[in-house]
């Protein structure tokens, strides 16, 4: 009799266990993209995913510009339960990576021809040691330069080329009592205005020695002390009010005439359309004076979940983000452009044109570049020790040889 | 049984407070101790490396920065909020006809989130937009006070904001030790034609010392342990300049990705705390041991 009922219940729980084992593909994916545009754009993705069967869980986390997003990721990885996917991005994903967190989706990749339709720099940053670990979702362009079209008309100026025409430009329009740059006097800000000047002064090899490999020769070069210098300049171009300010309030000032000039990622386009302004016309976008191409690129890294349900989902989720359908309509909600270079642009603006042009000829030309300020070209700690340099000499009257010297200094101690 | 249970049930009922306590406070402490000896980045590691956590940050301008404005703000936030104080109280004291409602007045700005003054007064001290717009508006074209974004000075605006908060806490305090004093002797000394001013200066404040201790106590942990306040006034900028210890730390830890640097400077601010607090509770003990 005992015998016969331990039976029955062992065939009943592998019975049950059977029947709830696979319902289809499950995702968990943990992001911060919660503000409207953002939000919009996850759910697209979102429904994607459930029409082709699987289950989204969403795990939103806002705050601090993904601090807090990464302080939950941290305390689901140590527990063993990590989300399947997260939005991470740049070296942090081979951080986590070295950790022993992240999964391998090589199949998907393989499968899906990734590396013919994205720009070779950028399929690097998803690869850990060789293996595909993370899927682009969008690039955004961070060396641009956005105008008010109607404050440079009417006072006769056009877009500059070169720094020295950016600075003549300024001191025209600040004689007129026009603030020449909107900017927000937060460290990331001032490190996003650093690194358009270093890559213009310096261009695209002194960017990469000095940037990416940390190079001393190229940190502790004449060439930094210019972009130091321009630096300077460029402190006197802004208003008194810039401390502490956020980059959309940067942007409204630029789209009311109040200021002449920002310089931000094409995040700050966003805000211009938003408004109803139309580019071209009511606002003008160009790259910084110089050459290259600056990106910071979104993307889900994929980390190594149990269970046959979760491994389906993660890659079925793999499969859709870097879907050309998903490219198209994310980007467009969110100002960027889409990551795989075969997207058709026809919904897109000028801005994007142009964009999407340069990031092709820069990708071919060498100078297609991860952007530092936005943690795309170094691990936090490196990059953290660079924007404080930046932010301390700009919001003091430090001389650019004792930036240099600083620099060195603080990237050294940041190892 | 019965007695048993008797005579074990406050240990019983204080036990899983004191499990929670020796696991969650001095526990953690220990551990934050262990990582900062550690190479910890993005995850925390395990293998002792020695002090170069602590060589790092000693290095680091930006401790530096944190380190010194520290101590001004602690200095400076101290000794106003307890002069600011101990006046008030001493001017609320005079028996005067609305004291309840003065009293709730300089009391209030303790009921406020520590975010909302900081926002206030970033509004009010912008130049922009807050006293030197206005006062130029006035017609006082020369008229600057541009603290906020002054590195040199934005550190002195945290004061100012924290010592509106908090004055009017050690107001209360004050007052509560002022009314504690033994009339006796003042009416005596009133007998004895001392002036006012040398009755507080020569008796009521120096009976006060203990009530001048908890202040100390109360404020000094304030003050090294403000987060808060700096976040939403200035947010540590302009640059750095307003960094304290505690910003510098939620930094590292959690923008950063550079835990061990956070443990080592969690742990230079735990032995700031504890060299003002231990010789308090030393004070304190030895005072209970007398009797």
């Amino acid at each position: 009799m005992f015998k016969k009922l331990a039976v029955a219940a062992v065939a009943t729980t592998f019975s049950l266990s059977a029947s709830i084992s696979y319902a289809g593909p499950k995702a968990e994916v943990l992001h911060w993209w919660t503000s409207g545009g953002e939000a919009k754009s996850v759910a697209v993705l979102q429904k994607e995913f459930s029409e082709n069967g699987g289950t989204w869980t969403d795990m939103p986390v806002a705050g601090g510009g993904g601090d807090a997003a990464m302080t939950a990721l941290r305390a689901r990885v140590l527990s063993g339960n990590a989300p399947a996917a997260v939005q991470l991005k740049g070296p942090s994903i081979q951080e986590w990576y070295e950790e022993g967190a992240l999964a391998d989706i090589s199949d998907v990749a393989n499968k899906n021809n990734w590396s013919k339709v994205l720009p070779e720099s950028i399929a690097g940053h998803m690869k850990c040691e060789g293996k595909w670990c993370a899927a682009p979702v969008n690039v955004h362009r961070i060396d641009w330069i956005w105008a008010n079209a109607s404050v440079l008309s009417s006072n006769g100026l056009s877009m500059p080329k070169t720094w020295e025409e950016f600075n003549a430009t300024a001191k025209a329009l600040q004689a007129k009592g026009i603030i020449p740059l909107a900017h927000g006097g937060q460290a990331w800000q001032d490190a996003t205005v650093f690194e358009a000047v270093a890559l213009g002064i310096g261009g695209a090899n002194f960017f990469h020695d000095a940037f990416v490999k940390l190079d001393k020769k190229a940190l502790q070069s004449d060439t930094m002390i210019k972009v130091f210098d321009q630096m300077r300049i460029m402190r006197g171009f802004v208003d008194k009010n810039f401390s502490g300010r956020d980059w959309n309030l940067a942007t409204a000032m630029v789209m009311n005439g109040e200021a002449a000039f920002q310089i931000m990622g094409d995040w700050a386009k966003g805000e211009f359309l938003a408004a109803g302004k139309v580019p071209g016309k009511d606002f003008l976008c160009s790259s910084t004076p110089g050459e290259g191409f600056l990106y910071n690129v979104d993307s889900f890294a994929m980390f190594k979940v149990k269970g046959n349900e979760r491994q389906e989902g993660q890659k079925l989720l793999a499969k859709l983000v870097v879907g050309k359908n998903f490219q198209k309509v994310f980007n467009l909600n969110k100002g960027s452009i889409p990551a795989r270079t075969d997207v058709s642009l026809g919904e897109f603006d000028h801005c994007a044109h142009v964009s999407a042009a340069d990031m092709n000829a820069s990708s071919v030309g060498g100078t297609l570049l991860p952007s530092y300020a936005h943690g795309m070209a170094l691990r936090g700690a490196q990059a953290g020790a660079i924007t404080d340099t930046v932010t301390a000499h700009f919001n003091s009257n430090m001389s650019s040889k004792e930036a240099v010297a600083m620099l060195v200094k603080a990237i050294d101690n940041s190892k | 049984m019965s007695s048993w249970f008797e005579k074990h049930l406050p240990k019983i009922v204080l036990a899983p407070s004191f499990i929670a306590i020796i696991l969650f406070v001095y526990g953690f402490i220990a551990w934050t101790a262990w990582v900062s000896f550690t190479k910890s980045r993005l995850m925390p590691k395990y293998d002792i490396v020695g002090f170069i956590q602590y060589d790092r940050l000693f290095d680091s301008p930006r401790w530096d920065v944190a380190i010194n404005n520290l101590f001004i703000f602690g200095f400076l936030f101290i000794l106003i909020s307890m002069f600011l104080g101990l006046i008030i109280a001493i001017f609320l004291d005079q028996k005067i006809r609305i004291e309840g409602a003065l009293r709730t007045i300089y009391l209030y700005p303790m009921a406020l989130s520590l975010i909302v003054t900081g926002t206030a007064w970033k509004w009010m001290l912008n130049p922009g937009l807050g006293l030197e717009a206005v006062i130029k508006n006035l017609g006082f074209n020369n008229f600057t006070f541009d603290w906020l974004i002054n590195p040199d000075f934005a550190i002195y605006t945290v004061v100012i904001a924290g010592v509106w908060q908090a004055s009017g806490f050690v107001m209360a305090l004050f007052l509560a030790g002022l009314r504690s004093v033994d009339q006796e002797i003042i009416k005596a000394a009133q007998v004895d034609g001392v002036p006012t001013v040398k009755i507080y200066t020569a008796i009521i404040i120096p009976s006060m010392t203990p009530v001048f201790l908890s202040a100390f106590i109360v404020l000094a942990h304030l003050a090294i342990k403000s987060f808060d306040l700096v976040i939403a006034l200035t947010g540590g900028g302009p640059g750095y300049a307003t960094d304290l210890p505690a910003t510098y730390m939620y930094t590292m830890a959690f923008s950063r990705g550079d835990i061990g640097q956070a443990a080592s400077s969690a742990i230079i601010m735990m032995i700031v705390v504890f060299s003002v607090v231990v010789p308090y509770l030393y004070s304190e003990l030895r005072n209970k041991n007398d009797q």
